[in-house]
């Protein structure tokens, strides 16, 4: 049975076509060879590109007027960023050794990843607030308004992720609840979600930085 | 395993596909009350407490629009009506209609009920996602609903809360609770269908049973599974432009803002765009438009197709109209801004795409009326909503076609015209295939028909009464009375003509309105005492019907998901002995249907 066809292909289809009926007779049901999981979480994934587009549409659209100030860029929002890109790379790490059934060290990796994620989270907060004691007030430019904007929803992205992470942890957490298959899933679920949060932060940073 | 028999059935000698294939599904077992009716992860349930909150709420903003019919005619009447009531009355009509009714009736309602059955499958793929989703939409009608008792009143800031004024003092509900309640609910409800929409995507895509291709699918599913898709694109952009909006409200940012001055001070705010909102307002309220369309579209393509007991023309072609025309709503949205100010060549653009998604359009409408050519016409309720859709939106669709040509757009723009476009295509014609749909599909939700003298007579008052209330509008749209006003009695747009016309509209109005309490009273009285139907009563060839129980029970279907060996249109197939075919029935089954090529 073959699997793979064009968007195209498909829809040229004549589904009362006594040649089609046979071929149809054999198909199992689904169109794509992913679990729901996954392409839930890629459902998910592309809300999320869209709706950071749209901001980023907007941003390139104000950014060019000349009462644009630029926002100082200080140490601790390039430390922030490490912190995220460490902790994308444990969740590699993490990834690597569900898929090997190490699940004492998925354990181990998934409790870092916590904690550097909620570091990074304080890292954000202590950054608006070094922000407001400068005067770098949300209403006094549109630079600012960004700013503010973009890593708090990037937050509310990673707490979301955190949820998730809570989930995984329990997974492999309870012994009882240990279902390879399953553990496995998630944490490469998690993992995706964790690269996709860290990509989507180095491109707002990257625009904040040089525009 | 299978295939042996995969093989056999490849050289046709059988339909033996084994069943048990069909793996099954961890289901979700209701053990109380409360999980079974209140808090139920069963898609049917679901579907059926979106269709009555939303309907409800559609309730609401019919009363709205009485009111609104009643200032315009006979404001006498209505003495505790001001300007500023008025315009919190279009304003939340507008969106609960639109937003809180249609979008939630067809994918919340529609599409949870219809999904899983037709396709196939026991029930959505995340039940628990799909129950939360529910609960959010409710808590987003809720908290609609609370700013009509805030103080200030919701807010009057018009359907499309354009800034500044939706956040400016002067605009009802601009500068208190109105417009943030509005902003945070509508948020809420993005949220909460985007929970929903994943449902309907990946259950249609990963988990229809076997043999279901795509091609087969039902063009309900199509329809509702395309919207669903356009509405991930397109609801982005509507909560982003709310977040923003609700910054410069509540934080002071100039998102939207320009520099203005009110009362004689210069506004905190400056530098913003107010054209921004709009496009990005836009953005999701064209393809909005054929997020409720769409669902109609498939719907009403099954209720021609099985009352007119007449295989759908052009399937394929069907498809491609939904996937085009879904595609191309989403460059055609500065339309609605022609009179904004824009670049020519822009206005030229927008124009011409508009005008382009007329092609899939006229091709469906083709379609209908060539399936029904030399049909069997069963002038049923379901059928003579069906009809009424295709005069109806054919009848919208080509006010649209004028309104999508810039120098035709700029004079009529903001008149009665346009009202008469929009309510004719997006208001009247996605109703009727509701209507249509509900008569259709209550027999399979509760076992029994609805009754037909009130459906008839619901059907006749709301199809010709439409007519009655929309078509004098046009004429008043091209005398140049404007829209949105509160009062036109001093103006020189009203004449005497004019004046009789209005209150006739009202008058007719409040007719049509009386009618859809008729249909309330059948829907709640025929689900006790109504005729029983049985077993697919309209002789339909699609899965919702072929379940062992009507209604159907928890987990759709009995032991094992049916098998698919047919699209699920195979209705008068020559030689058969029955004028349908159902999808799950085998070739073995009819054998005397054996050219069947329909």
């Amino acid at each position: 049975m073959k699997k793979k066809e064009s968007i195209f292909q498909l829809l040229m289809q004549k589904p009362w076509d006594p040649t089609q009926v046979k071929v149809d007779n054999l198909h199992k049901g689904a169109t794509l060879d992913l679990s729901k999981g996954k392409l839930g979480l890629r459902y998910i994934m592309v809300i999320s590109t869209i709706f950071f587009c749209l901001f980023i549409v907007t941003y390139s659209d104000r950014l060019i007027y000349p009462d644009w100030q630029k926002m100082p860029e200080p140490l601790m929002l390039w430390l922030n960023t490490f912190i995220l890109f460490i902790s994308s790379i444990v969740f590699l790490n993490a990834q690597i050794a569900a898929k090997n059934s190490q699940f004492e060290i998925v354990k181990k990796r998934l409790i870092v990843i916590g904690v550097l994620a909620l570091a990074f989270l304080i890292g954000q907060l202590f950054v608006w607030l070094q922000f407001i004691s400068l005067g770098y007030y949300v209403s006094s430019n549109p630079a600012n308004a960004y700013f503010y904007v973009f890593t708090a929803l990037h937050g509310l992205h990673l707490l979301g992720g955190l949820i998730y992470w809570f989930i995984s942890i329990r997974k492999v957490w309870v012994p009882s609840n240990i279902v390879i298959a399953k553990v496995k899933h998630t944490v490469e679920l998690c993992a995706i979600y964790w690269h996709f949060l860290l990509a989507v932060w180095i491109v707002l940073f990257g625009l904040m930085l040089f525009t | 395993m299978a295939a042996d028999s995969y093989e056999d059935i490849a050289v046709g000698k059988g339909d033996a596909i084994p069943a048990l294939e069909v793996k099954p599904q961890d289901l979700y077992h209701a053990k109380s009350f409360w999980t079974r009716w209140i808090f139920c992860q069963d898609a049917k349930v679901i579907g059926i407490q979106y269709s009555i909150t939303a309907i409800a709420i559609g309730l609401v903003a019919l009363v709205l629009s009485w009111l609104m019919r009643l200032q315009l005619a006979f404001p006498e009447l209505v003495p505790f009506i001001g300007p500023g009531e008025y315009y919190q009355f279009v304003t939340m009509h507008g969106m609960i209609m639109v937003i809180y009714l249609l979008t939630a009736l067809f994918l919340g309602g529609f599409g949870n009920f219809l999904i899983p059955l037709m396709v196939g499958a026991r029930d959505m793929v995340f039940p628990y996602v799909n129950m939360v989703s529910y609960w959010v939409y409710l808590l987003a009608v809720i908290v609609l609903v609370a700013s009509f008792f805030v103080p200030g009143g919701p807010t009057g800031a018009g359907w499309t809360l354009y800034p500044p004024q939706a956040i400016t003092s002067g605009t009802p509900g601009g500068d208190s609770l109105g417009i943030v309640l509005m902003l945070v609910s509508l948020s809420i409800f993005v949220v909460g269908f985007t929970m929903g929409g994943l449902n309907y995507v990946i259950t249609t895509l990963q988990a229809r049973t076997r043999g279901m291709t795509l091609m087969r699918m039902p063009l309900t599913v199509w329809g509702i599974f395309t919207a669903t898709v356009l509405a991930l694109f397109a609801f982005p952009a509507l909560i982003v432009s709310c977040i923003m909006m609700t910054l410069d409200n509540l934080l002071g940012t100039s998102f939207f803002m320009p520099a203005m001055v009110q009362f004689g001070e210069q506004s905190e705010y400056s530098g913003g765009s107010p054209i921004l909102f709009q496009h990005l307002f836009w953005f999701f309220g064209h393809p909005e438009v054929y997020i409720v369309a769409l669902p109609a579209f498939g719907i009403v393509s099954d209720l021609i197709s099985v009352h007119a007991r007449k295989n759908i023309f052009g399937y394929r072609m069907m498809v491609w109209a939904i996937v085009i025309i879904g595609a191309l709503s989403f460059i055609v949205w500065a339309h609605h801004m022609y009179v904004a100010g824009m670049n020519p060549w822009f206005g030229f653009f927008f124009a011409t795409t508009t005008l382009i998604i007329a092609i899939p359009t006229a091709l469906k409408v083709y379609n209908w009326v060539i399936t029904l050519w030399r049909g069997n016409i069963h002038l049923t309720i379901p059928m003579l909503f069906a009809l009424a859709f295709i005069v109806t939106f054919v009848n919208g669709g080509i006010t649209g076609l004028f309104l999508g040509n810039v120098i035709v757009d700029v004079p009529l723009s903001d008149t009665y015209f346009v009202v008469a476009h929009f309510h004719m295509v997006m208001g009247i014609a996605p109703v009727l295939v509701v209507f249509g749909a509900i008569y259709h599909w209550y027999p399979l939700i509760t076992g029994r028909f609805l009754h037909e003298g009130m459906g008839k007579f619901h059907f006749w008052v709301s199809f010709l009464g439409s007519y009655l209330i929309y078509f004098p509008m046009h004429y008043l749209g091209f005398v140049g009375v404007p829209r949105r006003y509160y009062e036109m009695y001093d103006s020189e747009f009203m004449t005497v003509s004019t004046n009789y016309l209005n209150q006739f509209i009202t008058v007719v109005a409040l007719i049509v309105g009386f009618s859809q309490l008729v249909f309330l009273y059948n829907l709640i009285t025929s689900a006790k005492f109504g005729k029983k139907a049985g077993k697919n009563p309209w002789k339909a060839c699609s899965l919702e019907w072929r379940t062992p129980e009507v209604p159907p029970g928890h987990g759709n279907f009995g032991k094992e998901l049916p098998i698919v060996y047919r699209w699920a249109y195979d209705f008068s197939v020559p030689g058969a002995k029955e004028d349908y075919i159902p999808q799950d029935i085998g070739p073995s089954q009819v054998p005397e249907a054996e050219a069947e090529q329909t």
